[in-house]
């Protein structure tokens, strides 16, 4: 196990004030780290740390291991504008491996090819020609999860990716993402979603009332304080 | 005379040819430029852009004005200094397009360059400084009034009544510059506008300097504006860059296609 990433004593936040403080974690190769927490415990807020949108108000995050940098796949939330966008699933999948092109204009063989295996490997390779806003809201994550995947095989960061999807897209797209996980990606995602959390993750932080409640495995988490009051009140409402 | 006899009759005419030239170009430039704008969700920034350059023309226009009535002003004389008076004539003589374009340029920058991510949204921004412009222009016009006809001058900017049929040869040349330069860069950046627009957070997450491909759309996006502006006047450059990028996006599935 080699670590691919290390969060130490970071403190997240924006002019008005700390969002989150006393960040400290570290992620494997390998890992499939849910981040949980509630709206405004500034879940974003360390996804645009981590990406490097943003930067932190102290503390360090740092990549270490094979990872570089921008060597992060991203699924992020979709935006309003997306949801209407006349563009062809390939250009979209394609336009992962820009970050690889550098000045050169136009996608290399190499890229295209790329573009063409992960689409397979994600069953959409059928949609190639359809247009993305007339895609279902699940073959339509599928899309940007290839995007992802072009741009990286290392580590995948997922923000909200069910959010939206009916019950049976939801577990579609989770053992995607499971089996992604297998073959060695590491996998970040934030979610509201516990239940899914605790059974596919194999780490869990969670962040709330502005610092870190608990980060560990999925198995100390269960047992742990803050997990079992945030599980139970789930299930209860699940019941 | 048939109808092919007549059009060879008007083509014979140098500024029938120079206006279908230009004509053409700026369709051609503006059309480009509207699907990345439409989607961007800033279909008005053309107005709003052809209101600040009316700002900036009126000011080219009244620049020569304002120098000479506040250096009288000044100086107490009732006649202007030599050296004074080659100033205002050197305002006067310059052409429009050195005030227009920079202050247009920098406009657009403004508004486009911040992208997705800011305080006052993209439509806002546009209808707030476009508003500004137009009364500073126009409260510009009339308190420093170069010719007599104001509201003449006024409608012309506006609507860009003459200026097509007006065209003289060198600014035929520099539309066919900067059409060439616009399509260039609309070729070499494709994929790079492609994925600007659609996910702006994605490509920046894997490294490519998104903002950087935001501030060369607004710079092209002024050119045109700044150009269109002689065909059509600047109230109506906003047709020329939406409505072929709309019917485009109904028709067609692809952002190649559109």
């Amino acid at each position: 196990m080699s670590a691919q990433m290390v969060c130490q004593n970071a403190s997240l936040g924006y002019e008005d004030g700390i969002v989150a403080e006393n960040l400290d974690f570290t992620i494997n190769k390998g890992d499939y780290l849910c981040i949980l927490g509630e709206n405004g415990s500034g879940k974003s807020t360390l996804i645009k740390a981590i990406l490097r949108l943003k930067s932190q108000v102290s503390g360090t995050i740092e990549w270490c291991g094979d990872v570089k940098k921008n060597e992060v796949g991203y699924l992020p939330q979709q935006t309003v504008v997306q949801k209407d966008f006349p563009a062809s699933v390939r250009e979209i999948v394609r336009s992962g491996c820009l970050a690889k092109c550098g000045l050169r204009p136009f996608y290399s063989k190499e890229e295209k090819e790329l573009a063409e295996n992960t689409m397979k490997q994600l069953e959409i390779d059928k949609l190639a020609k359809r247009c993305y806003r007339d895609l279902s809201g699940g073959q339509q994550q599928r899309v940007l999860l290839a995007r992802a995947l072009c741009a990286t095989r290392k580590m995948l960061l997922l923000d909200e990716p069910v959010t939206g999807l009916d019950p049976k897209a939801q577990t579609d797209l989770y053992e995607l993402i499971a089996k992604l996980n297998r073959e060695g990606i590491t996998i970040i995602m934030v979610s509201h979603d516990i239940v899914s959390a605790v059974k596919y993750a194999s780490h869990i932080l969670h962040i709330g009332g502005r610092k870190q409640l608990f980060f560990g495995t999925t198995q100390d988490y269960a047992k742990s304080a803050a997990g079992k009051l945030f599980i139970g009140t789930e299930m209860m409402e699940n019941e | 005379m048939n109808n092919m006899e007549k059009l060879r009759f008007y083509f014979e005419f140098p500024f029938v040819r120079y206006a279908f030239i230009v004509g053409i170009l700026i369709a051609l430039c503006s059309s480009l430029l509207g699907v990345t704008l439409v989607l961007k969700r800033f279909s008005f920034i053309g107005d709003g852009l052809s209101h600040v350059a009316f700002g900036a023309m009126s000011l080219s226009a009244t620049l020569p004005v304002m120098i000479k009535k506040y250096a009288l002003a000044w100086s107490g004389d009732d006649k202007l200094s030599p050296r004074m008076q080659s100033v205002v004539n050197w305002f006067g003589e310059l052409n429009d397009m050195y005030i227009v374009l920079p202050v247009t340029l920098i406009c657009a920058v403004l508004l486009l360059r911040t992208g997705q991510n800011t305080k006052i949204k993209g439509d806002a921004a546009v209808a707030m400084l476009s508003v500004s412009a137009l009364a500073i222009g126009y409260l510009l016009m009339n308190r420093y009034p170069s010719r007599a006809n104001i509201s003449g001058d006024v409608c012309s900017t506006l609507f860009g009544s003459t200026s097509i049929i007006t065209l003289k040869p060198e600014d035929v040349r520099l539309c066919i510059i900067m059409s060439v330069v616009v399509l260039l860069t609309f070729i070499l950046f494709y994929n790079k506008i492609f994925a600007v627009t659609f996910d702006e957070n994605f490509i920046k997450a894997a490294g490519v300097k998104a903002n950087a491909y935001n501030l060369l759309i607004a710079v092209i996006t002024a050119l045109i504006i700044v150009l269109a502006m002689n065909l059509v006047g600047s109230l109506l450059i906003s047709a020329l860059i939406i409505f072929p990028a709309l019917s485009a996006m109904r028709v067609f599935k692809s952002f190649k296609q559109s």
